[in-house]
């Protein structure tokens, strides 16, 4: 049987140090079964966040060799097994313990986006008609597991801490997602602008590269609101053309 | 009494899926405080592991259908010893809370007219299941879950609850810890709704995670409600196999549904081998009459590689055992052969499959539009629970209620694809409505001091032993032991054993320790969770001993035909006043005549 070793952050608030655990592989292990049997032959008490194991609650986040990523989605023959694999929480949250880190202020953030409104039903018992091609815009957006990735690698938050000005990539999506549900009629560009910090997001992608559900983040969701914003509050002919319109935005 | 963070609400609900939301969202727009206690993150829960749909007969692909042909094939698919309160309820409510969902901001797959597209699924009739490609369950715990942080819920995450409390007969409230500081608190409440899913867990291989270990069951058991059908517990037919590491995580039906085929080793087309007389009126005789009913033939009958689940997964263990399965131990499921029926077929299962092309790509290093899967049985979803009113979802313990997969009675013997998702919204939304009626009519109770010390000591136990076994182990034994000898087949004297084995258990389980101190210990909360695993091993056994016949899900080597006098009654568990499991044989009350009419039409 081969071995590998795992470099893995052990302590708590911040603290602690990498230490080194080596342990048996097996064909198709992923990095969080190696976590758990270690974590079941050698130190218990080491904490790990998980449910499904199957890439679709995106509760094990971490740091994998530095690189962003869901440990049970991280099969060990993409790395390389001659040297040890780091595996550290992820920077961006205030650490908890182990691999565990507080996320709570995502959940915050999202109760800030104005809700879900729906334009009055199409037909008369009360259903909507959506084309197919208008709900795939969004469905891409939905598939957002909120492991929160992208939050950790946006600069803007890990090396700024700018987590007052700004919602982060996560909650550009699903501001994305409401903005162009076929049925809703919120408006959220006003927030966005003044209050999500739409502005400091200088595009530069890191958080599309990290998804795991491999959404266009920059492309499809960020840029788009921004042209929206630029659309409503930049635009000098845009600006006289609605200070003569009688309904006004 | 020493001090616990304490918290006052009118109704407390303890697990936070679908059900679960679904019931605090009903019980907040009811008007009363709620709080939310979920053992994950939110938004985290099982749920978000459906894939294939939400059964609801909306009719908007195929107008035959309604709720009465949806109410006959649950009955049929649950082989008749299903709560048919529950499953008339359940049918004709299903649509309304699918379009609820939608009106929430559910964004479902459409037909070419714009409605709500429905796909075709195991047993169900005509193509009945809501979804999006294969994530409908993350669409639709999203949705509840956005919609609910508007509501003013209190939402406790990463909390796990430890017992109920109780003032006389009454239930009134819950007492647990957080993960996160591994602080003890007291949630008092006036009614308590129980969301907390299912028991795989205490199985090896499982498509659940390790949050399911039976909660709901055993908090309830032990405040002394009755659970019902613990005998009945689903094998998901088509599980991953391999690599070893992922064996167990599920494979949608959906793949069925689109067109996908089982074959063994020698490439024939086993399920055609063996329709049960149940089935043979609606199911297809040959492949070519298979194919167009999953191409939208509605003259065609359903392929019977789209039989109920438990039927498939008997299937599937008969070929691998004479001798007829795939390299790694299961049998094929094969998408990509559809390419010879249609162009672009790669694309096409990308579409509609998007995670599971995934799934294997990354996990497996398979193209699932290229070669055929290896799947088997799965351990999957517990159609037995707490038993229930079926209009109100009240235990028999007062201020008690439950709903979903923890909650029995819609599904019977076997649960049917896409029900599930269902039975989350319609009868997490009952539970949340009459939960919330039970606490403007009652008030919060008396909270006895020595429960909370008791359990209070019994989790802080295992630090007391450091140095000795440590959980983990205890806990693969006894997924090991169930699934040898309370697995999909089963025989009076493996059961036996069983039960030995679960006695040898409990001691060990009373002799662990762990490490370090009560911040985010896994090993602790391992710890704490295999006494809920026990007491949910043990009374799956027991019933199934109890029930000498072959239904559903359960199948007895010893018993392998159905027995008339069995598909007359419930088997009912609680907990006796010397601690020991008690069942009881109780009959099924009498159906009313308009439904037993719509079952005899619809045979």
């Amino acid at each position: 049987m081969a071995t590998a070793t795992f470099r893995i952050w052990r302590g708590e608030k911040g603290g602690g140090e990498f230490r080194d655990y080596s342990t048996e592989i097996t064909d198709g292990m992923v990095v969080l079964d190696a976590v758990h049997q270690i974590q079941a032959e050698q130190t218990g008490d080491l904490s790990v966040r998980w449910n499904c194991k199957a890439g679709k609650c995106g509760s094990c986040s971490a740091e994998i060799n530095g690189m962003p990523k869901l440990m049970c989605m991280t099969r060990l023959n993409s790395l390389p097994l001659q040297q040890p694999v780091t595996i550290e929480p992820m920077k961006t949250f205030p650490h908890i313990r182990d691999l565990v880190t507080d996320v709570s202020w995502n959940f915050r953030v999202k109760e800030r986006i104005a809700k879900f409104k729906p334009r009055r039903p199409d037909a008369p018992d009360g259903t909507w008609r959506t084309a197919q091609v208008d709900a795939d815009r969004v469905q891409e957006f939905r598939k957002c597991i909120e492991c929160f990735l992208c939050q950790d690698v946006c600069h803007v938050l890990r090396d700024h801490h700018m987590h007052e000005e700004f919602i982060g990539p996560r909650f550009l999506v699903y501001t994305a997602a409401l903005e162009m549900q076929p049925l809703d009629e919120g408006d959220r560009l006003q927030d966005l602008k003044s209050q999500f910090g739409i502005g400091l997001c200088n595009i530069t992608k890191c958080c599309t590269k990290v998804c795991p559900e491999n959404i266009t983040i920059t492309d499809n969701a960020i840029i788009p609101l921004k042209e929206r914003v630029v659309d409503r509050y930049y635009d000098p002919l845009g600006k006289l053309f609605r200070m003569f319109s009688p309904r006004g935005t | 009494m020493a001090e616990y963070l304490t918290h006052e609400h009118d109704v407390l609900v303890i697990g936070a899926g679908g059900a679960g939301l679904r019931a605090a969202v009903e019980a907040s727009a009811a008007g009363v405080k709620v709080a939310l206690v979920s053992k994950s993150l939110l938004g985290k829960a099982h749920t978000v592991m459906a894939e294939g749909g939400i059964a609801a007969a909306l009719a908007d692909v195929d107008d035959r259908d309604n709720w009465r042909v949806h109410f006959a094939d649950t009955m049929r698919g649950g082989q008749y010893v299903n709560s048919w309160r529950m499953a008339e309820l359940h049918a004709k409510e299903a649509p309304a809370r699918v379009r609820e969902l939608e009106a929430w901001g559910a964004v479902f797959d459409r037909t070419v007219d714009g409605r709500i597209l429905q796909r075709n699924f195991g047993g169900h009739r005509y193509p009945r299941l809501a979804h999006v490609g294969d994530r409908t369950g993350l669409e639709m715990i999203r949705t509840l879950q956005d919609h609910g942080i508007h509501l003013g819920l209190d939402v406790f995450m990463e909390h796990t609850i430890l017992i109920l409390l109780k003032d006389g007969d009454r239930v009134v409230g819950a007492f647990g810890y957080d993960r996160e500081r591994g602080r003890f608190h007291l949630f008092r409440a006036k009614a308590v709704v129980l969301a907390t899913g299912g028991v795989g867990r205490a199985y090896k291989i499982t498509s659940n995670s390790w949050e399911y270990t039976g909660d709901g069951h055993s908090l309830a058991y032990h405040a002394g409600a009755a659970l019902t059908d613990m005998e009945f517990l689903q094998f998901h037919p088509t599980g991953m196999i391999w690599p070893p590491s992922v064996r167990g995580l599920l494979i949608t039906e959906a793949v069925r549904g689109e067109g996908g085929v089982l074959r063994n080793k020698d490439g024939r087309r086993f399920m055609f081998d063996d329709i049960p007389p149940l089935y043979a009126n609606q199911t297809a005789d040959n492949e070519e009459e298979g194919w167009r009913y999953v191409q939208g033939d509605k003259n065609a009958r359903r392929p019977p590689d789209l039989l109920t689940r438990d039927h498939v997964a008997r299937c599937i263990r008969r070929e691998v055992r004479e001798g007829r399965g795939s390299p790694h131990g299961g049998v094929f499921l094969d998408i990509a052969w559809i390419k010879e029926k249609i162009p672009n077929a790669a694309e096409h299962i990308k579409k509609k499959l998007p995670s599971m092309y995934h799934q294997f790509k990354q996990l497996a290093d398979i193209d699932i539009t290229q070669v055929p899967m290896e799947v088997g049985p799965t351990t999957h979803y517990m159609m037995g629970g707490v038993r229930v009113d079926p209009d109100s979802q009240m235990a028999s313990v007062p201020g008690l209620f439950a709903a979903g997969e923890c909650a029995a009675g819609l599904h019977g013997a076997n649960r049917l694809g896409g029900n599930s998702l269902s039975d989350l919204v319609v009868f997490g939304k009952r539970a949340g409505e009459y939960a919330a009626r039970f606490a403007k009519n009652n008030s919060l109770g008396k909270v006895n001091p020595e429960q909370l010390a008791v359990a209070e000591r019994g989790a802080l136990k295992p630090f007391e032993r450091e140095g000795a076994e440590g959980p983990y182990a205890v806990q693969y034994a006894l997924q090991a032991m169930m699934q040898d000898l309370v697995g999909i087949v089963r025989q009076e004297q493996e059961m036996l054993q069983a039960l030995d084995h679960i006695q040898e258990l409990k001691a060990r389980t009373g002799r662990v320790g762990v490490s370090g101190h009560r911040e985010y210990n896994n090993s602790w909360h391992t710890a704490i969770d295999l006494n809920n695993l026990l007491t949910v091993s043990e009374i799956i056994t027991r019933a199934a001993l109890e029930r000498k016949e072959s239904r559903g899900a359960h199948f007895r080597e010893d018993y392998p035909a159905k027995d008339e006098q069995f598909g007359q009654l419930n088997i009912v568990i609680q907990k006796g006043a010397d601690g020991e499991v008690q069942l009881r044989r109780e009959p099924i009350p009498p159906m009313p005549a308009e439904l037993k009419q719509i079952i005899q039409e619809m045979k």
